[in-house]
């Protein structure tokens, strides 16, 4: 019974049962209030009836006196009816009525009072419950007024059975129903709860099950696969990372190491020393530049999004740094445009990750444009994106390898020769990334147009 | 000059001292930020301080200085390079920031820069050998002969002759002349400085604007 007692200490069940109880006492209590209100009804009404007809036989009596109220009550004992009379004179003896006997029972105030009758019903006397309201007359003679209330007793028994019947019946359907629901909503749990065991286990690839109802369940299995996402994403980078580093940090380390180890075998001259120390140095820079980029790629890749806050106009950025790589086009022969009008592309952001991305695209796209190309750089506003494009007019790039620019390392057959280590274009990725940001890479024909799309801060 | 060195890495402490002692500096070290507090009561002209530090750190050593009234030029090293970071150290008194690991040649020709900001006066010109920059008209002239800058190639000159005779480095005038301080890919500061040249030195017999290999650039009379 381990699933029972699971079941009942599930939260779900224990919220099924709270309601059930909540629903129980209400449905109860409307229940109670519905029989009090006929049921008194109905005694009331009898009550009344009594009252009335007693009081109207009073009056009889005034008017006519005994004899007179006697021959009312005999009359009217002998309709068929529900109501009982009975007249007595002082000396305990009936002078008029349809009950056989003054009945015996303690008298509420009032002169109210319950008791059961003998009734003859074709030829067999059936005990039956009354109730009435007797009054003394002058001179010692008592009436008694009442009605047979047995049919009313019997029906406000069927009501009260009824009710108990609802009642189980209302508690059996919410227990089993609420034991349903319970068992469905746990059973989805226990599947996220499974996905989750696998995916600690180590298959990161793992999701949890979404049945695209929409409800909070589905809603927080969605939140969780999200969270997932990013974190095989992180994972994927640093695994990329870390192979990154085994491969191409190596290559050059062990350059460096050779040529050291080289140069202290050799009995060589001070100048000798001094050269390869020198070239030592500038390995060691390169080493430690491309380093750097991988760090930096990596943090800006694993930042929370909630980073640069920022406002910024982009052509500000635009403006200064094409103003700083201005000289470096005019000295390759390229020409290198401007076109962002101020205020026409404001984005919340990281002025220099910004500027850092758009120096990356434009020193790519000089590298990669041939002597008497043009570079246009641009920032507009469309469709509530802030457009950061940059557009050469060099070779391009094959439609097959424009996803992979952004890869890290990745240098194209026709990088052979330009320098670079093939980090640029993936910290353009990382900024673009942090920024909720959408980069692609398209053909200007002729040339390549890289484009960042910003949500606009407008 | 006489530099403070505070950092708690002993090795790396001793090259720079020798490194600074090699350039005419004389250069003392302190292993924590207590004893480097002490120390500091005498006068240097610049203290380099670790921001990550056993016992008080960086940041706290710097607020204690400036706390105190101490105003000597501070110069933050630290394996931190984010922005936060850099922002943290400057606002905790620190003059500059520099990330590890960095060139001695760059460590050296920005504790030199930070040692002349001290009694650093408004200084409306100046001249460096023959040629004259004007600070508030923003005209410059060689031997009396007119030259035309753009705004950046001004911005660029004034900057170097403020620190005339002294070396700066490529990444001291990007963060100091166009306010950026990522390392660009190319060396675009070297060609704006060729652009500065052809229209500063060219045609003068004794160049002013000289490469410094291995470090930056210096601009002065004395090759």
């Amino acid at each position: 019974m381990g699933g029972l007692r699971k079941l009942i200490r599930s939260t779900a069940f224990r919220l099924a049962a709270f309601y059930l109880l909540i629903f129980g006492v209400s449905s109860a209590g409307l229940l109670g209030l519905v029989y009090w209100r006929s049921a008194g009804f109905t005694a009331q009404q009898i009550d009344e009836t009594i009252a009335a007809e007693l009081q109207g036989l009073n009056e009889r009596y005034r008017l006519l006196g005994i004899p007179g109220l006697r021959q009312v009550v005999a009359e009217r004992s002998g309709k068929q009816s529900q109501s009982l009379y009975m007249l007595m004179n002082p000396e305990e003896r009936p002078l008029a009525g349809n009950i056989n006997g003054w009945p015996t029972a303690n008298i509420m105030p009032g002169g109210w009072m319950d008791f059961e009758y003998d009734l003859a019903v074709s030829g067999k006397t059936e005990r039956r419950r009354a109730r009435a309201r007797k009054i003394d007359i002058a001179g010692g003679f008592r009436l008694l007024v009442g009605r047979d209330v047995q049919q009313r007793d019997e029906l406000v028994g069927l009501i009260q059975s009824a009710f108990w019947w609802a009642g189980g019946g209302i508690l059996a359907f919410g227990l089993v129903g609420g034991l349903l629901v319970t068992r469905s909503t746990l059973r989805r749990i226990d599947a996220m709860g499974a996905a989750s065991q696998q995916i600690m286990a180590g298959d990161l690839s793992r999701r949890v099950p979404v049945n695209g109802s929409g409800d909070e369940l589905d809603r927080l299995a969605a939140s969780l696969n999200a969270m997932l996402d990013r974190i095989e994403n992180l994972m994927t980078a640093v695994r990329q990372v870390s192979d990154n580093i085994a491969h191409d940090l190596r290559t050059p380390l062990n350059r460096l190491r050779a040529r050291a180890e080289v140069t202290l075998m050799s009995d060589a001259e001070p100048e000798a020393y001094r050269e390869a120390l020198e070239r030592t140095l500038q390995d060691a820079d390169a080493l430690l530049g491309t380093f750097n980029a991988l760090l930096d790629i990596a943090r800006l890749e694993g930042a929370a999004d909630a980073g640069p806050s920022d406002i910024i106009d982009l052509s500000d950025i635009v403006a200064d740094v094409t103003e700083l790589y201005e000289p470096v086009a005019e000295d390759a022969d390229i020409t290198l445009l401007a076109e962002a009008e101020p205020g026409a592309a404001m984005v919340i952001g990281d002025r220099r990750l910004l500027a850092q991305a758009l120096a990356n695209l434009i020193d790519n796209a000089i590298k990669y444009t041939p002597k008497g190309g043009a570079v246009r750089v641009s920032a507009i506003t469309a469709g509530g994106y802030a457009e950061l494009s940059i557009a050469d007019n060099g070779p391009g790039v094959p439609e097959a390898e424009r996803g992979r620019i952004f890869d890290r390392f990745v240098r194209l057959e026709a990088d052979r020769g330009k320098p670079g280590a093939g980090l640029g274009l993936s910290l353009v990725r990382a900024v673009a990334q942090m920024h909720n940001a959408e980069i692609t890479a398209e053909d200007a024909s002729p040339g390549l147009r890289v484009t960042l799309r910003l949500p606009s801060a407008t | 000059m006489r530099v403070l060195v505070i950092e708690d890495d002993a090795e790396a402490a001793a090259y720079m001292v020798k490194g600074l002692s090699e350039h005419g500096h004389v250069a003392d070290h302190a292993i924590d930020a207590e004893t480097g507090l002490i120390m500091a009561e005498t006068a240097y002209d610049v203290i380099v301080l670790d921001r990550m530090l056993p016992g008080m750190d960086g940041l706290a050593a710097a607020e204690t200085l400036r706390a105190k009234g101490d105003a000597t030029p501070i110069l933050f090293l630290s394996a931190l390079g984010q922005v936060d970071d850099r922002v943290k150290g400057l606002r905790a008194g620190g003059d500059d920031y520099l990330v590890k690991p960095y060139a001695f040649a760059e460590l050296l020709a920005r504790i030199e820069t930070l040692a002349r900001r001290r009694g650093d006066e408004p200084q409306t010109e100046i001249k460096v050998g023959d040629l004259e920059i004007d600070l508030l008209g923003r005209r410059v002239n060689r031997a009396g002969e007119r030259i035309d800058l753009q705004p950046r190639e001004f911005k660029l000159l004034e900057y170097l002759a403020r620190n005339a005779d002294r070396v700066v480095t490529r990444t001291m005038l990007l963060e100091n002349v166009w306010e950026y301080n990522f390392d660009p890919q190319t060396n675009v500061i070297d060609v704006h400085i060729s652009r500065l040249r052809g229209k500063i030195d060219k045609g003068f017999d004794a160049p002013l604007l000289h490469t410094v290999r291995g470090a930056g650039y210096r601009l002065s009379e004395a090759g």
